[in-house]
């Protein structure tokens, strides 16, 4: 077993795992943040995006021991303390961004690394699909998504 | 996945040191390809050496005619650098094109040629550009460098540790990708460099291919309607449930006469 240190949603966290273990499984069985989904668990769904010092991954795809020492912002460091939603997880909730929601903690994750990524940038509706090719919904047939992520961008920047 | 052993060098000598000790010892970069072998146990490893903290690995650089990835970039950083944009825009475009956000942020260049699947977008672009692969031994040319699926000139041990690209005078990539997982159906990259006009072409064989033929008629006439009718025969090409050969000898010559009218 080897102790890993994570920054996890801002609180340090420490875990023994062993070298195979994947970051979700620490994140979901050792921490208890079981907002990040193992969907697909073949690097194919999204629905284990987290963000690694800032930047998306999948973390089906990434071992733990890689992440020690770093930052990792789950699902569930995204709405305040008090639980008022994040500005992009409400409008998943205005614009029916969301049916059975399985997938939705790794669309909130990947909406708010493109808003960042193309950040001063129109998130425009080629560019959102194109941006959500790693994140796959088999309920809301994504033009709620879509929707709901230029809503959010634009509410995260001020625009709207 | 089977248990393994988990190292994170920090130099380059060390990484080769740990992998030359051990019989299955396995580098680990961006782990888009190996850590999904791993744990469906097409693979194992008794050692996981991972290259993530080897600062020197890492990076882009551009001087004079040459742009220069270090083997554990990430496909995100050559797809955003302002410098490679500039040198060589089809470069950063084709980066920007592999798999989805997430992969481009792990998988690295180094991984993906050391890996070399025949689907793969870099070996096109390492090929077509006709780049140097430079290894812990030796440095390697793009052509001796691919020597067939999943098989590279690297010996046990040897790692990748930068590419260097001698920037064209124009080049473009075209790719008809597999809808699911972006992967390349076919994938084109024409480029007009100082050692000629060079047309590679991966996802269709076994293993990354130029094509002659198309080399000599654009040098001639450097317009679509040159390469017209020029075929590679499906006999030498991949067939699968996306794409029988017949299918993929005729995508090269519609990605290869759309690269060259995007350059033109
Ligand atoms: C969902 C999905 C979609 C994808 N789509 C595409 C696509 O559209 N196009 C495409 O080209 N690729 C695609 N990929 C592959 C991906 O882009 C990576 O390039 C690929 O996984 C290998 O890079 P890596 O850094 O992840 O390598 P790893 O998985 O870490 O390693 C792969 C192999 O290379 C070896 N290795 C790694 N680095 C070195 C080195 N420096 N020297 C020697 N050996 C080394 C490892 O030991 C291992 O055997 C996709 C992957 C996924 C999961
Ligand atoms: S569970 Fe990680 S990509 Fe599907
Ligand atoms: S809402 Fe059910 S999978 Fe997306």
């Amino acid at each position: 077993m080897v102790k890993i240190v994570l920054k996890v949603n801002g609180a340090e966290r420490t875990a023994e795992v062993e070298p195979r273990t994947l970051l979700v499984e620490v994140l979901r069985e050792k921490l208890g943040l079981t907002g990040t989904h193992v969907g697909c668990d073949t690097s194919q769904c999204g629905a284990c995006t987290v963000h690694l010092d800032g930047r998306s991954i999948k973390a089906c795809t990434f071992l733990a021991v890689q992440a020690d020492g770093r930052n990792v912002t789950t699902i569930e460091g995204v709405a305040k303390p008090d639980g008022t939603l994040h500005p992009m997880q409400a409008a998943f909730r205005e614009h029916h961004g969301l049916q059975c929601g399985f997938c939705t903690p790794g669309m909130v994750m990947s909406a708010l690394a493109m808003v960042e990524r193309h950040k001063g940038k129109p998130l425009d509706e080629t560019t959102i699909r194109h941006e959500l090719e790693g994140n796959l919904c088999r309920c809301t047939g994504y033009h709620g998504i879509v929707k709901a992520i230029a809503a959010g961008a634009a509410a995260m920047t001020g625009g709207g | 996945m089977y248990t393994f052993d988990y190292q994170r060098p920090a130099t380059l000598a060390d990484a080769v040191k740990l992998h030359g000790a051990s019989d299955e010892a396995s580098f680990l970069a961006g782990g888009q390809t190996l850590i999904p072998t791993l744990k469906q146990r097409l693979r194992h490893a008794s050692v996981v050496i991972d290259l993530g903290a080897i600062a020197d690995l890492k990076g882009i650089s551009v001087s004079g005619n040459t742009v220069t990835v270090g083997a554990t970039t990430c496909h995100a950083d050559v797809a955003a650098s302002a410098d490679i944009k500039r040198a060589i825009p089809a470069l950063a475009a084709l980066a920007s094109g592999i798999g989805d956000p997430q992969v481009r942020n792990c998988g690295t260049i180094g991984g993906s040629i050391a890996n070399n699947d025949p689907a793969a977008d870099y070996p096109a672009a390492v090929v077509g550009l006709g780049a140097t692969v430079h290894t812990s031994k030796r440095t390697i040319t793009a052509d001796d460098f691919f020597t067939g699926m999943f098989e590279t000139a690297l010996e046990p041990g040897e790692l990748v540790t930068k590419v260097s690209f001698p920037v064209p005078r124009r080049a473009a990539y075209m790719k008809f990708p597999n809808p699911a997982s972006r992967y390349a159906i076919v994938g084109v990259m024409v480029a007009d460099t100082s050692m000629g006009i060079r047309v590679a072409v991966t996802g269709a064989g076994p293993c990354v291919f130029r094509i002659p033929g198309m080399e000599q008629a654009l040098t001639k006439s450097f317009v679509p309607s040159a390469i017209k009718g020029i075929a590679v025969p499906p006999g030498d090409l991949n067939g699968d449930i996306h794409a029988t050969p017949e299918y993929r000898a005729h995508l090269i010559g519609v990605m290869a006469e759309r690269a060259v009218a995007m350059i033109g």
